[in-house]
């Protein structure tokens, strides 16, 4: 039976170091059956997050080889076993132990950002009418499984941590799913602008690279949102010049 | 108590899937001070891997459609055991549950004039599965999520409950550690919501994750909550075989419903040589109808693949086990097929099961646009729990309310696919409510210290261990005997064997050492949930042998047949004075004429 190396982050609260395990490698095993294995057998106390297993809830999200990915959905047959697998946990957010962060941040930076707000029923019995076309603008943002990779790849935060002036592009999707809500009735453009930072990003797209999903952060969620803000506040003739077209058109 | 961190609250809900996240949305709702545990991160329970939708009689797609139609298909899928009453509040309130959520949020696919989407699903006679693609419960629970952080309640994330408090005979509260730091903590609590999902990692395959340790089921049980139909575990037909390390995720019934169909290792489609005498008039003569069915015409009946979960499990397993199986010891499950019917049905498929093509690809190198799946039965939902009132959802024991998969009744002997989504809301809302309302007509209990001090000993029990024994082998061979010996086929002598097996496993979970500190030590944690494990495992196996009959999700090698008098009663079990379990046959309270009349006129 081969055996792979797996060379794995130990430690509390930032300090610690690699240690080496070694542990059988079978065909279609992912990243995170290695740690289960050597968690079982090597290392009971060993910190990791997971759930579904399946890339569907985003728990285990960690450095790979320094790419960030769901360990869950990493394929041992796409790693070189030749030399040791590293495994890291996210570095955009505080150490707790071992592979697992601390990500109460990202919870507190949702529940800022103005919740759904729905127009008035379309019909009588309280429901309403969409068309899918519109719905799956949002329906893209929404498959969203917080697992903030994104986050965790973003220069803005990993290497700058300017966690107290920028949401992160898993908060600027979350914005652009409720702006882009056909339903929604609130406006969220003058805060991007201003506690949500939308301007640092510079748009390098690396959150759009690792995410698991799919999900074009930068193209489809980010840049417009950035164009709102920009329509809103620094171009009225642009502004204008739109309200005419689409009057006209 | 000024040793533990101290917590108190009006309503307490432990479990931040579906059902807790409703239950505590509507309690806050009612005015009561909140507090949520979540055993894992917020957003990341079980309700986020289902796939198919949330079945309600909204009678957008068949106007046909109605609560009526929605109960007697729950009822017959359940085999006439379930709850009548909670089976009839389902089928009237879910669509109102739907329509909710979408006020909150969600973004559900569309009908061609603008209205939420339906989907068919197996036992469900009209299309009336509400859904966004293949991520339908991604797509409630986030929304519920993001519901729920505004309206002020508290989210203790990574916690978990050892124990339930009590206060003479009514619940006071609940006793925990959180996982970042390994500290204990009291929440006094005025009433207490259980939504903690299932059991299916007393199973070696399951399509459920570490958390699902029973932890609602066994802390209801040392409570002295009566628990019932433990005997039915629903088995999934449909589960990921090939390759070992997938072995169990979930391959969500919308294939099927979308055209999919189960072939042999011979090519034959299996499911047409056996169908049960309820469902023959309601099921396709022909491929030919069955596919038309698929693709919407009314005329059509359903193919024989979208028979009940039970029903289609067994039939799988019967090819296996008579040698007509896949190379991997499944079936196949077929929807690349219907590019001979659609053009462009590659790019159909991808965007009505997005998540299972990924699935497929990523994880197995299968292009389900162009191959067929592997696919074989996975433990995935317990039908059995914490015995309730219908209207209430409160339990035996005052104040201790359950809603969800932890909770029994809606479902009988077996589960309709989408069945699950509307009972997290119809029911979290209501336990919500009433937790809320038996909060403001009571004041907080009395914590007992010792029996707090009590669980803190043997919390810590684990860390005081010189054994060599760790708790993963345990839980592997706990896993193992289940999946052998209680599993989707049933008899006697090894169910008697599996109880004595399951003595000697508790001997060794007594013993468990863990190494390391109490800072996130899920050596530790899972040592913990031994106990939880092995209490279900017990219950579900006294359950299973005291049901002498076959009948839905419970299959019986020694009594292959129904049995009518076995139809008339609930198997109950309550915690002894001794501790021993005890079961009571408990009768079926007589259903309503109105009702009995809806069953006669649907059959």
């Amino acid at each position: 039976m081969a055996t792979a190396t797996f060379r794995i982050w130990r430690g509390e609260k930032g300090s610690g170091k690699f240690r080496d395990y070694s542990t059988e490698v079978t065909p279609g095993m992912v990243v995170l059956d290695s740690v289960h294995h050597i968690q079982a057998e090597q290392a009971n106390d060993l910190a990791v997050r997971w759930n579904c297993k399946a890339g569907k809830c985003g728990s285990c999200s960690a450095e790979i080889n320094g790419m960030p990915k769901l360990m869950c959905m990493t394929r041992l047959n796409s790693l070189p076993l030749e030399q040791p697998v590293t495994i890291e946990p996210m570095k955009a957010f505080p150490h707790v132990k071992d592979l697992v962060t601390e990500l109460s941040w990202n919870y507190g930076v949702k529940k800022r950002i103005a919740k759904f707000k729905p127009r008035r029923p379309d019909a009588p019995d309280g429901t309403w009418r969409m068309v899918q076309e519109d719905v799956d603008r949002v329906q893209e943002f929404r498959k969203c499984i917080e697992c903030y990779l994104c986050q965790d790849v973003c220069h803005v935060l990993r290497e700058h941590h300017m966690h107290d002036q920028f949401i992160g592009p898993r908060f600027l999707v979350y914005a652009a799913a409720l702006e882009m809500h056909p339903l929604d009735d609130a406006d969220r453009i003058p805060n991007l602008r201003t506690q949500d930072g939308i301007g640092l990003c510079n748009i390098t797209k690396c959150c759009t690279k690792v995410c698991p999903e799919n999900i074009t952060i930068t193209d489809n969620a980010i840049i417009p949102l950035k164009e709102r803000v920009v329509d809103r506040f620094f171009d009225p003739l642009t502004k204008l010049l739109r309200m005419f077209k689409a009057g006209s058109g | 108590m000024s040793e533990y961190l101290t917590h108190e609250y009006d309503v307490l809900v432990i479990g931040a899937g579906g059902a807790g996240l409703r239950a505590a949305a509507e309690a806050s709702a009612g005015g009561a001070k909140v507090a949520v545990i979540s055993k894992s991160l917020l957003g990341k329970a079980h309700t986020v891997m289902a796939e198919g939708g949330i079945a309600a009689a909204l009678a957008n797609v068949d106007e046909r459609d109605s609560w009526q139609v929605h109960f007697a298909d729950t009822m017959r899928g359940g085999q006439y055991l379930n709850s009548w009453r909670m089976a009839e509040l389902h089928a009237k309130e879910a669509p109102g549950c739907v329509r909710e959520l979408e006020a909150w949020g969600a973004v559900f696919d569309r009908t061609v004039d603008g209205r939420i989407l339906q989907r068919n699903f197996g036992g469900h006679r009209y299309p009336r599965l509400a859904h966004v693609g293949d991520r339908t419960g991604l797509e409630m629970i986030r929304t519920l999520q993001d519901h729920d952080v505004h309206l002020g309640m508290d989210v203790f994330m990574e916690y978990t409950v050892v124990t339930l408090l009590k206060n003479s005979d009514r619940v006071a509260g609940a006793f925990g550690y959180d996982r970042e730091r390994g500290r204990f903590h009291v929440f006094r609590a005025k009433a207490v919501v259980l939504a903690t999902g299932g059991i299916g990692r007393a199973y070696k395959i399951t399509s459920n994750s570490w958390e699902y340790t029973g932890d609602g089921h066994s802390l209801a049980y040392h409570a002295g909550a009566a628990l019932m139909d433990m005997e039915f575990v629903q088995f999934h037909p449909t589960g990921m075989i090939w390759p070992p390390s997938v072995r169990g995720i979930l391959v969500t019934e919308g294939v099927r419903g979308e055209g999919g169909v189960l072939r042999n290792g011979d090519g034959r489609r299996f499911m047409f040589d056996d169908i049960p005498a309820a469902y023959a008039n309601q099921t396709a003569d022909t491929e030919e109808e069955g596919w038309r069915y698929t693709q919407g015409d009314k005329n059509a009946r359903r193919p024989p693949e979208l028979l009940t979960r039970d029903h289609v499990a067994r039939c799988i397993r019967r090819e296996v086990k008579e040698g007509r199986g896949s190379p991997h010891g499944g079936v196949f499950l077929d929807i690349a097929w219907i590019k001979e019917r659609i053009p462009n049905a590659a790019e159909h498929i991808k965007r009505k099961l997005p998540s299972m093509y990924h699935q497929f690809k990523q994880l197995a190198d299968i292009d389900i646009t162009q191959e067929p799946m592997e696919v074989g039965p996975t433990t995935h939902y317990m039908m059995g729990g914490i015995r309730v009132d219908p209207d209430s959802q409160m339990s035996d024991v005052p104040g201790l309310f359950a809603a969800g998969e932890c909770g029994a009744g809606l479902h009988g002997a077996n589960r309709l696919g989408g069945n699950s989504l509307s009972d997290l809301l119809v029911f979290g809302k209501r336990a919500g409510e009433y937790a809320a309302r038996y909060a403001r007509e009571n004041s907080l209990g009395t914590i007992n210290p010792d029996e707090v001090a009590l669980a803190e000993k043997q919390a810590l029990a684990p860390f005081e261990s010189d054994s060599t024994e760790g708790p993963y082998a345990v839980q592997y061979a706990l896993q193992d005997m289940m999946q052998d010996l209680v599993g989707i086929v049933r008899q006697e002598n090894e169910m008697l064997q599996a109880l004595e097996r399951i003595e000697q496993l508790k001997a060794r979970a007594q013993r468990v050492g863990v190494s390391g500190n109490r800072e996130y030590n899920p050596g530790w944690h899972t040592a913990i949930d031994l106990n939880n494990l092995l209490t279900v495992s017990e219950l579900v196996t006294r359950a299973a042998l005291e049901r002498k009959e076959s009948r839905g999700a419970h299959f019986r090698d020694d009594y292959p047949a129904k049995d009518g008098k076995f139809g008339s009663f609930n198997i109950v079990i309550r915690k002894g004075a001794g501790g021993d379990p005890q079961i009571i046959r408990e009768p079926i309270p007589e259903m309503s004429a109105e009702l009995k009349k809806i069953i006669e006129e649907m059959k």
